[in-house]
């Protein structure tokens, strides 16, 4: 890459990058480098007088049960969610992988939800489950069983789980059938001509062959369950009941946006700082190791 | 040996009935959320409002969708599409363009804080709108862009997985190319219109394709940033559909803008289905 | 108004459109004259080159950003028109279409002004978008804040201009002695001044389906004055197959903030906040623990309905699903418009022998608060309009059709001359039920900063004793901690 052909001149070059640099700059880097800045204030709603607090607020939070129970709620949510839209694709993937003809049909049947926003999603879903017109809690009422997300936290967890992990089935179809078409035939052959049978050589040979796309799914999934989940979330329960749905960035959002306690948010915004850092990096890390495989 | 793969193929083909089945119920759940959507935008709301609803559609559709598009609830539907529309084309050419021209000054210049530069670039990926949201909030309140579309925008349109995709193609263009150009005299924005431009048109219709979805879905930033209905973008203008408590929800109208709110990106994702796997997998997310 | 822009660099997005209210064309990075705008970007001044508008005006803006974006900007000649007053509001439905036609009328009624009403959303979404427009430098002139807003507001002095110095500036007629002294003592400085204008006070009362309880085989003539006869009616209702006996709106206002100066017992340290910013909450007192456990129970056994935080339970009452409502007493518009049943107003249940009860109900609803940072012309303009509302006819007329109390002692004397309380049995309950005794520290009203926060904590704690996860003691004493905790934040923010 070093011995490439370049041209000559400084100031073309700082000119193309100029754009994004400035964007960055203006809308990434200053912002950011406020949020750890305004983080250590309180300051009052309407912005008009601010008090120094230097870590108060990070003290606040780490003493809030509810900032503390956050994170576990985030790490339940993204799992699930994860393993909700993963596994049901992959289960597709196989069969549509086993059609010779009329795969495409069903694929394209099947990444439509992925062009549905996550917000419009989470509109579907609570018109589905909404306690008083859902067909699905109407007929579950029917069947004796009395749906109630806005009082259930854990009706409501899987509500938005469900909701979120709907139109993330299509973009992990789409990437495990890829996956499966590129398993070359004669490994599955050979498999077939030792007599195994084919869930068998699913587990043996096809799941391992699998094992790179799915882990670069996994980590894609929960990057999108931290952070694009938002709008599922703020659609169907606003983080409630009691909290139950409050993943970390929902918060952020509702102690800026609706509490009005902008400390505490920029605060927490620096700790999500750390976490997204933290997902980066390993993301990297396996696109690197991708690359070198 | 001959024998044991007709056997493997006949087991292949006695599976197949299974398998379809299998594939049809996985598409009808898969479904069946948007399809309810669909039958709600038809019917009135008193068939809704006394569960349970239909699951056939009713012949209210033209009415439903005439009084979204036309009406609305806070503002016709039309404008949202319309503000929509401005969104996700202007974030998905912006970043097109940015990131086209910053990946190639970093492949095909090398000019003081090259290195910084691209680290910076690189680093914007650590920084989602959420760990930003209030600053960033504010700097555009600062600049007056609330409610506005260069507000809704700008702050969306730096992208630095465009700019790898880019760079990362601009490798794989063989030196000789450049080499020639630049010994024809060509100056470098030539070579850029000339060879770099319409080798990349693949990538940048794929890329499109994603950012226009991207763009079409974002949520968060929109309910932050525009106060005004006649601003709202469809995705998330449908929420502000939804009375404040004391009423009770014009579902018909709410699904109808629902179905209209996702017609545009799907059209994309499934009229252009090759460009847009393409541009899934290029892109990596 | 017509508008026209081009992205020079996006050459084929190109547009044309039309907008009444928004200036659709967008300047590139343009600074509005803005107080505080300066202030944070310095820097990026040698970047931006900039022409100020007028803010409200739409002046001819062009602007060139950098090498790459050019926007050429085409704005419509402005037009003399008249001074623009911007009121934001929480109404929707029957008390929105009332709002509009009151602003109509005060439109059509002079020339100078103009007052352009905007729906934000439920009360907390109205007050949060004004205190981001503000810091936005965006506000309207006039906002309507729900009553738990109030501290905020107060502690906020450079954002709003208090009520009187704005009715002075305007000139309008004002007279502090004429409002009702229970409704204005909510909104009022230490020193005696009206801050905010008390638009729309209301106070919680109980509706009745009398045809439901009759369905279900109850008298609907049954006394439901206490809550130890509302517990005995919600179980002859129930066994009577009812299956949504007791449903209710604003359960915190209703179920703890009224019931604590209803059965004269303090909710929070401090006379309720009035006296001092170190205020504690103390609604895990035993009176409200006990009422809650009971509500608790209630719920249990499918005698009381949860439906939502503010007035979800206002749609299945009105759709005639409920026998017996808590709610205020100005879901009299709604109801009276949609009810297809025989219904009336009943007092508030109190629980006999608890406290002093009954003591005395405190309001609800909203005030009007008028924001910093407008021309003196505007400000002419937002007194003239408060002027307006609480003119005699306009309040009595308010009141007759909502179901608010009336603001002005001369509103209600109208009303009850007009013979509308006669014609209209209970719609005086409310201010007689508010007016009953002489208020006591504890039945004065609340003034806690980020009431709205805390309500929010006080829902989620409710919505725990109703599904069953607390018990009311257990859900109280997070309540107390969680929201003394905010208290202090409050405290620490506005030393």
């Amino acid at each position: 890459m070093n011995q490439r052909v370049t041209f000559r001149g400084w100031w073309l070059p700082i000119l193309l990058i100029a754009p994004q640099v400035i964007i960055s700059a203006v809308f990434f880097f200053y912002p950011a480098g406020q949020a750890i800045w305004q983080s250590l204030f309180i300051p009052d709603p309407f912005g008009l007088s601010s008090v120094f607090v230097g870590l108060g607020n990070f003290e606040f939070l780490f003493s809030d049960k509810f900032y503390r129970a956050s994170f576990v709620t985030t790490a339940v949510f993204s799992i699930l969610v994860t393993l909700c839209s993963m596994i049901p694709a992959l289960f597709l993937a196989v069969m549509a992988d086993r059609l010779i003809k009329g795969s495409g049909t069903y694929r394209t049947m099947l990444i439509w939800p992925y062009a549905v926003a996550p917000a419009i999603a989470g509109v579907l879903w609570l018109f589905m489950f909404n306690t008083r017109v859902g067909v699905v809690s109407w007929y579950l009422g029917q069947l004796g069983y009395d749906w109630n997300h806005v009082l259930n936290g854990g009706e409501a967890m899987g509500l938005v789980v469900v909701a979120s992990a709907w139109g993330r089935i299509s973009y992990n179809f789409l990437f495990f059938l890829a996956a499966l078409q590129a398993v070359p035939r004669s490994v599955i052959e050979a498999a077939a001509i030792d007599g195994a049978r084919f869930w068998k050589r699913f587990w043996t040979v096809v799941l391992p062959l699998l094992s790179p796309t799915a882990f670069f799914l996994l980590v894609v999934n929960i990057v999108y369950s931290f952070f694009e989940t938002f709008g599922v979330i703020h659609t169907i329960t606003s983080g409630g009941p009691q909290q139950s749905t409050t993943i970390l960035v929902y918060k952020v959002f509702a102690d800026g946006f609706v509490g009005q306690d902008l400390g505490s948010s920029a605060a927490q915004s620096v700790i999500l700082l750390f976490v997204v850092g933290l997902l980066t990096i390993i993301q990297f890390k396996y696109i690197e190791k991708k690359v070198h495989y | 040996m001959a024998n044991k793969i007709n056997g493997m193929v006949e087991k292949r083909g006695s599976g197949l009935w299974l398998t379809h089945v299998f594939m049809v119920f996985g598409v009808l759940i898969i479904f069946f959320p948007i399809w309810l959507a669909f039958v709600a935008s038809t019917v009135t709301q008193p068939e809704i409002v006394k569960p349970p609803m239909p699951l056939w559609p009713g012949d209210q559709l033209w009415e439903n969708y005439s009084k979204a598009l036309v009406s609305g609830i806070n503002v016709p539907v039309s404008t949202m599409l319309v503000n929509s529309f401005v969104m996700a084309i202007s974030i998905a050419v912006g970043k097109i363009i940015i990131s086209l021209l910053s990946a190639f000054a970093i492949v095909y210049f090398r000019f003081p804080g090259r290195n910084f530069f691209f680290w910076m670039i690189f680093l914007t990926l650590m920084l989602p709108v959420e760990v930003r949201i209030v600053p960033t909030y504010e700097v555009v309140a600062s600049f007056g862009m609330l409610n506005s579309y260069s507000g809704l925008i700008f702050p969306l349109i730096a992208s630095a997985t465009a700019t790898f995709l880019f760079r990362q193609f601009f490798l794989t263009i063989p030196d000789e190319l450049a080499e020639a150009s630049r010994v024809d005299g060509a100056s470098p924005m030539r070579f850029f219109w000339d060879i770099v431009l319409p080798m990349s048109r693949t990538n940048i219709a794929a890329l499109f394709v994603i950012l226009f979805i991207y763009g079409w879905n974002q949520y968060l930033w929109p309910l932050l940033i525009t106060t005004e209905p006649e601003m709202n973008t469809i995705v998330m203008g449908i929420k502000q559909m939804f009375p404040s408590g004391d009423d009770v929800a014009d579902w018909p109208v709410i699904m109808a803008t629902s179905i209209l709110a996702m017609i545009p990106p799907v059209i994309v994702v499934v009229g252009m289905q090759r460009l847009f796997i393409r541009g899934l997998v290029d892109s990596e997310k | 108004m017509y508008t026209n822009f081009r992205f020079a660099i996006f050459k084929f997005v190109s547009l044309n459109m039309q907008s009444q209210k928004v200036n659709l064309v967008t300047p590139f990075f343009t600074f509005k004259n803005k107080k505080r705008a300066e202030v944070k970007f310095f820097w990026l001044l040698f970047l931006t080159k900039h022409l100020d508008g007028c803010k409200g005006e739409k002046n001819m803006k062009k602007y060139l950003a950098g090498m790459l974006i050019a926007a050429t900007l085409y704005s419509p000649v402005s037009v003399a028109e008249p001074t623009e007053v911007h009121f934001w509001h929480a109404f929707t439905g029957r008390l929105g279409e009332l709002v509009a036609a009151q602003v109509d009328d005060f439109n059509a009624s002079q020339s100078d002004y103009k007052v352009v009403q905007t729906h934000k959303g439920n009360y907390s979404e109205t007050l949060n978008s004004g205190i981001a427009a503000f810091r936005a430098n965006e506000q309207p002139h006039i906002l309507m804040v729900f009553e738990v807003g109030t501290a905020s507001m107060m502690a906020a002095r450079g954002a709003v201009r208090p009520m009187h110095e704005v009715m002075k500036l305007s000139g309008a007629e004002f007279d502090q002695d004429a409002y009702i002294g229970a409704v204005k003592g909510y909104y009022t400085s230490t020193e005696g001044d009206m801050l905010s204008l008390p638009f729309n006070a209301s106070t919680p009362v109980l509706w009745v389906n009398r045809d439901a309880m009759a369905a279900a085989g109850v008298d609907p003539d049954t006394d439901l004055s206490t809550w130890q006869s509302v517990g005995t009616a919600l179980t002859a209702l129930k066994a009577g197959g009812e299956e949504c006996p007791l449903v209710t709106a604003w359960q915190s206002w209703i179920h703890l903030e009224n019931f604590s100066a209803y059965h004269d017992v303090p909710f929070a340290t401090k006379d309720n906040g009035f006296a001092g910013l170190d205020t504690e909450l103390t609604l895990n007192g035993p009176a409200q623990v006990a009422h809650l456990s009971a509500m608790g129970q209630w719920a249990k056994d499918g005698k009381f309905i949860y439906t939502g935080r503010r007035n979800e339970g206002g749609a299945n009452f009105r759709a005639g699903e409920c026998a017996l409502f808590t709610e205020s007493s100005a879901g009299y518009a709604g109801i009276k418009k949609e009810a297809e049943f025989d219904f009336e107003v009943r007092p508030l249940p109190y629980w006999k022998g608890v406290g002093n009860s009954p003591q005395n109900t405190i309001i609800g609803g909203a005030s009007l608060w008028v924001m910093e940072g407008h021309s003196d012309a505007e400000y002419k303009g937002a007194g003239e309009f408060l002027s307006y509302l609480s003119s005699t006819d306009v309040q009595a007329q308010w009141h007759q059709d909502t179901g608010y109390l009336p603001i002005t002692a001369e509103a209600g004397d109208a009303t009850r001359a007009s013979g509308f309380y006669a014609a209209n049995p209970g719609t005086e309950v409310a201010v007689l039920q508010m007016t009953a005794n002489k208020p006591t520290a504890n039945s004065n009203g609340l003034r806690l900063g980020s009431y709205d926060q805390i309500r929010g904590i006080i829902d989620e704690e409710l919505e725990a004793i109703w599904s069953g996860d607390k018990s009311a003691q257990e859900a109280m004493d997070s309540a107390k901690e969680r929201g003394d905790a905010l208290l202090r934040r409050f405290e620490s923010a506005n030393r």
